[in-house]
């Protein structure tokens, strides 16, 4: 049992899929200026990485090794087809925001690789908890990443401004605060993913790259 | 006019990795070395300029809405547009393994180059996305379509270039021990970013063009601002307005 629980808590910290094991940066960059999006981005994941796992577990056995890429391709396009048709019906506005980047669920890496690396050697029941695991460690940077980027660029949390009215002039923005239009465009992103494996990296000497 | 305005959109003011983060995975595990990433970016060029048209292709006479009617008028009322993923996927898996048989029967010299890299490819975030951005961006002709599928591959080619030039040179300074290696990396490409960002008013800039083509090119670049960027956007239509 305890080896269970670290196939979800490790990719959480020590073994992050986005800032050690590096997979999954496009998707984890591009959708991240509001807290909404990368919430929604991290439930598709979640859906598509947990489903998908069990599936590519329960086929590992008769997929030939050498089509195995398209065939875990065909089964993580078919999810991706349905949280796309998913979000589309419930969620519009939403999916118009997150665009491609949905469809980008397929070739985001974390998937592949996880397949690769884990769900073609083992049960469906560990397999699953290895993709929850590490769908959640990338949820988890993205909605930091999210909660920095919409906070200090415009003010908001889930669109519900938190520091007061930046025209009326109340809240902070009295003291002559100002929103960083910066944190909203693209290259912040990057930045800010930076600065959290600095962090993760000073806290836990093991990780440092030489 | 129209390709140039395209090509050079594409590598610089579209830049696969600095303004959409497409292909980040193998721009960071791949770009340690120059000549490696040499590689990893002329296949992916190559890639790119097979999947983007042929992908045209399969949105233009299978998948749109209607695009079916070339069978018959009792088939123009069919939507397939929901299997876009799917066969775009399945084309670029088919293409990679087949670019990579046929490499390797006919040019072994190029496969020993390119080969290794051609696996990687097929689950690359850039080539997927080079198909799906040219759905969503409606390129309107193959010729187009190919300069697109080009283009982008050469901008990517340009920044895994570019970082890893940068990497090599890097080993040399006092980077923090906990920024080393992926950090210092992040932090590099957002700066990068931000330079290439300043290629953005290249195409709405200059009063001394000819008048219509400008007010094109201003409205190509008006649909990709994002719209909470409001005053690009009030910048834009004055210069609309000027050029009127």
């Amino acid at each position: 049992m305890a080896k269970d629980s670290r196939l979800i808590l490790d990719p959480l910290t020590d073994n992050n899929p986005i800032t050690i094991q590096v997979l999954g940066i496009c998707s984890a960059l591009a959708i991240t200026a509001e807290l909404e999006a990368s919430i929604v981005m991290s439930i598709s994941v979640l859906f598509v990485m947990g489903v998908g796992n069990v599936v590519i577990s329960l086929m590992r056995n008769i997929i030939p090794s050498k089509i195995r890429i398209i065939a875990q391709l065909i089964v993580v396009a078919t999810l991706v087809i349905i949280v796309d048709l998913v979000l589309k019906a419930f969620a519009y506005e939403l999916s118009k925001t997150l665009s491609v980047f949905v469809g980008l669920i397929i070739t985001n890496c974390i998937i592949m690789g996880r397949f690769e690396a884990f769900a073609l050697g083992n049960g469906p029941w560990r397999s699953f908890l290895d993709g929850i695991g590490n769908a959640l460690g990338y949820g988890i940077i993205l909605v930091i990443v999210g909660f920095f980027r919409e906070l200090l660029g415009s003010g908001t949390l889930l669109g519900i401004p938190v520091l007061g009215d930046p025209i009326e002039k109340t809240g902070l923005y009295a003291f002559g605060y100002e929103n960083n239009g910066f944190m909203l465009l693209s290259p912040m992103a990057l930045i800010v993913v930076g600065i959290i494996i600095w962090v993760q990296r000073t806290k836990n000497k093991a990780l440092i790259e030489d | 006019m129209e390709h140039v305005e395209l090509f050079f959109k594409s590598i610089f003011i579209d830049n696969m990795v600095f303004a959409t983060f497409l292909g980040m995975c193998s721009y960071l595990a791949v770009s340690k070395k120059v000549s490696t990433a040499v590689g990893l970016g002329a296949a992916v060029i190559f890639v790119l300029a097979i999947t983007v048209p042929l992908n045209w292709l399969l949105d233009q006479y299978i998948l749109q809405p209607g695009a079916l009617s070339w069978l018959g008028a009792e088939y123009a009322s069919y939507d397939l547009s929901f299997l876009s993923f799917i066969m775009f996927i399945a084309t670029i898996a088919t293409m990679v393994q087949l670019v990579e048989i046929v490499v390797e029967k006919f040019s072994p010299a190029l496969y020993n180059s390119l080969g290794i890299f051609l696996p990687l490819i097929a689950v690359n975030c850039a080539i997927l996305g080079g198909s799906l951005f040219m759905q969503s961006r409606e390129i309107a002709t193959l010729g187009l379509a190919l300069n697109y599928g080009v283009a982008s591959g050469i901008g990517w080619f340009l920044a895994i270039l570019a970082i890893a030039a940068i990497r090599e040179k890097i080993r040399y300074s006092a980077v923090p021990p906990a920024l080393r290696g992926l950090g210092i990396t992040f932090i590099i490409t957002g700066l990068m970013a931000i330079g290439f960002m300043s290629f953005g008013g290249m195409l709405t800039g200059g009063d001394e063009g000819p008048k219509q083509e400008d007010a094109t090119a201003v409205e190509v670049i008006e649909e990709d601002i994002n719209e909470e960027d409001a005053t690009t956007k009030s910048d834009l239509e004055i210069a609309q307005n000027t050029n009127k």
